[in-house]
């Protein structure tokens, strides 16, 4: 009887798992197949084996380093400056007051909308001659004249940054909010009467509680960050002074046909994240594999 | 009192940063020619003439149509693999199930500019490439592990007298699972399938990697190559357009399902 249904397991199993691997599992072992080759995106099937001459070539690019430093700046200050700003917004949400779901539902519209459309409209909005930004900054004397955010070197990335800070804070802020409305009532009335003041109670009680649930958080962010291309792409094309690692690999591979020297650069991308996770794991002290559903 | 007004004042702030940006691509959307250039907070002469050249310039309306046939087979899709192998995972212990939650779940960090190559290959081996169906495939590496895990957490906390009855009856495995979990799993398929939409209606790279015309182009796609007479002059007018035609029906999704979004968002990330 249990052998019977161990079995039946795995057919039920079977084509989520033949799906998986052809997509995932199967692609991901190609493109680190190709790394090793001199493949063209015009003839796939027409390589030479060359060994690991493609990332020798890749160690030895100041644009392949200005990407990796790219996207490690852009995933840390972006993640870091969600979580700030989630916990906060979490913080004030978590306040009974009217009008909180409405006030929730808000906060889940630049996280629905696609990326692509909020760095159109975040664009628009940073514009050099016409833009509101400009005209805000302006209006309160924060700059003297107009600024070319997205193409100026200087500014490019961190204006990358305000975009992904403003599309996914929500997204954070949510997660937070719903860890905060675990906590039992019963904690806060005990800090009280040891007379915790708010800024105690946040450090001794809040934070240790919702520590588990912001870790997640900010490793799936962070995860999630380190691959960003969409923004980099629409906002400021393939722009030495924000392509991450996706927006170069993308660049070698599709535009300039280099299969071999892009899945190289893929691989390292899949390299890095693999490296971070495994430090989150060891220092975050986060038990990932944990059942779902205890 | 000085307290309270802060508050409300620190809550408007939250608001206005958040919504914002939605509202300027709106006043943005109605204003033409020159009106876009200057800065007001309503357009003086609000003028549809930017929605109806988002469609006379480019097969919108065939962006929109297959950004819906896309995310619905995804949708379609990921819900019927997921809810197989979630009731695998959920309802029966065997070796190597923690195993494969932890593979499955490694899948959904991986970057898709990692898998671009191989899948682009495979993409044009089966003949896929500038085809709706071969995004609708590739989007499942990034839909299946999230519903795989969400639908197999909620199938854990089904009891098991549910099952034991159907059994006794000689129900097997298939039916057990369509005639008895499946009515009771609405609430989760609906809040999965609407993350695994919005997901895939969202999705940039593949679908600017794996078509090429623009008869082919997914919404986000067809917003992000927009392009006026020459590359200085963007038509801004047209792509807040077009930015709001395709924001609306999700912000009503939001309104109408946030309660359920929530609950999908924070299932897996709280509890992990």
């Amino acid at each position: 009887m249990q052998r019977a249904r161990r079995r039946g397991a795995w057919l039920f199993l079977a084509p989520m798992l033949l799906v998986l691997a052809g997509i995932a599992g199967w692609p991901l072992g190609r493109t680190i197949f190709f790394s090793l080759t001199d493949a063209r995106l015009d003839l796939l099937g027409d390589y030479g084996f060359i060994g690991l001459e493609n990332y020798l070539w890749l160690a030895r690019d100041p644009e392949w380093w200005a990407a990796v430093r790219n996207t490690l700046v852009f995933a840390s200050i972006s993640v870091s400056l969600e979580t700030l700003l989630g916990i906060v917004i979490a913080l004030v949400l978590n306040a009974r007051m009217r009008g909180r779901g409405l006030l929730r539902a808000a906060m889940l519209i630049p996280w629905a909308i696609p990326t692509v459309v909020s760095a159109q409209m975040w664009g628009w909005m940073l514009h050099d001659q016409y833009g509101v930004i400009n005209e805000m900054f302006l209006a309160v004397g924060l700059i003297a004249e107009p600024r070319a955010w997205t193409a100026d070197y200087g500014t490019a990335l961190a204006a990358i940054i305000a975009v992904d800070v403003w599309k996914t804070t929500p997204f954070m802020a949510l997660l937070v909010l719903a860890a905060l409305q675990l906590l039992p009532e019963e904690l806060y009335e005990a800090a009280e009467i040891d007379g915790l003041g708010p800024v105690g109670r946040f450090f001794r009680i809040t934070l240790p509680l919702i520590w588990p649930a912001l870790m997640v958080a900010i490793i799936f962010r962070t995860l999630d960050a380190l691959r960003v291309f969409d923004l980099m792409y629409v906002l400021t094309g393939n722009s030495r002074a924000t392509a991450s690692m996706s927006v170069y690999a993308r660049q070698q591979l599709v535009d300039f046909q280099d299969v071999g020297y892009g899945s190289a650069a893929a691989t390292g991308l899949f390299l890095v994240i693999a490296i971070v996770t495994a430090l989150f794991l060891t220092f975050g002290r986060l038990r990932l594999g944990a059942e779902p559903g205890r | 009192m000085l307290g309270r007004a802060a508050f409300f004042l620190l809550v408007l702030v939250i608001v206005a940063y958040t919504v914002f940006p939605f509202y300027w691509a709106i006043v943005a959307s109605l204003k033409e020619g020159s009106a876009l250039f200057t800065v007001e907070a309503w357009p003086s002469r609000p003028a549809w003439d930017n929605y109806l050249a988002v469609f006379r310039e480019q097969p919108f309306g065939r962006n929109i149509l297959n950004s819906v046939i896309v995310a619905g087979g995804v949708v379609a899709l990921s819900l019927a693999l997921g809810l197989s192998a979630a009731f695998a995972l959920g309802r029966v212990q065997f070796r190597g199930r923690k195993m494969l939650l932890l593979v499955i779940l490694g899948v959904s960090m991986f970057p898709q500019v990692a898998v671009l190559s191989g899948l682009f290959e495979l993409i044009r081996a089966l003949g896929l490439y500038n085809n709706l169906l071969g995004l609708t495939l590739s989007y499942l590496i990034f839909t299946l592990p999230f519903t795989v895990w969400v639908l197999t957490t909620f199938l854990r906390e089904m009891p098991v007298e549910l099952e034991e009855a159907a059994m006794m009856d000689g129900a097997g495995p298939f039916t057990v699972l369509t005639r008895i979990f499946l009515p009771l799993m609405g609430p989760a398929m609906a809040t999965t399938g609407l993350l695994a939409f919005i997901a895939a209606w969202n999705e940039f790279l593949f679908a600017l990697t794996f078509t090429l015309t623009d008869e082919m182009r997914t919404v986000p796609v067809a917003i992000a190559l927009i392009t006026g007479a020459s590359s200085f002059e963007l038509p801004w007018g047209r792509i807040m357009a077009a930015s709001v035609i395709v924001t609306v029906p999700l912000i009503l999704l939001v309104l109408v399902f946030q309660r359920r979004i929530v609950a999908g968002l924070t299932a897996g990330a709280v509890k992990g």
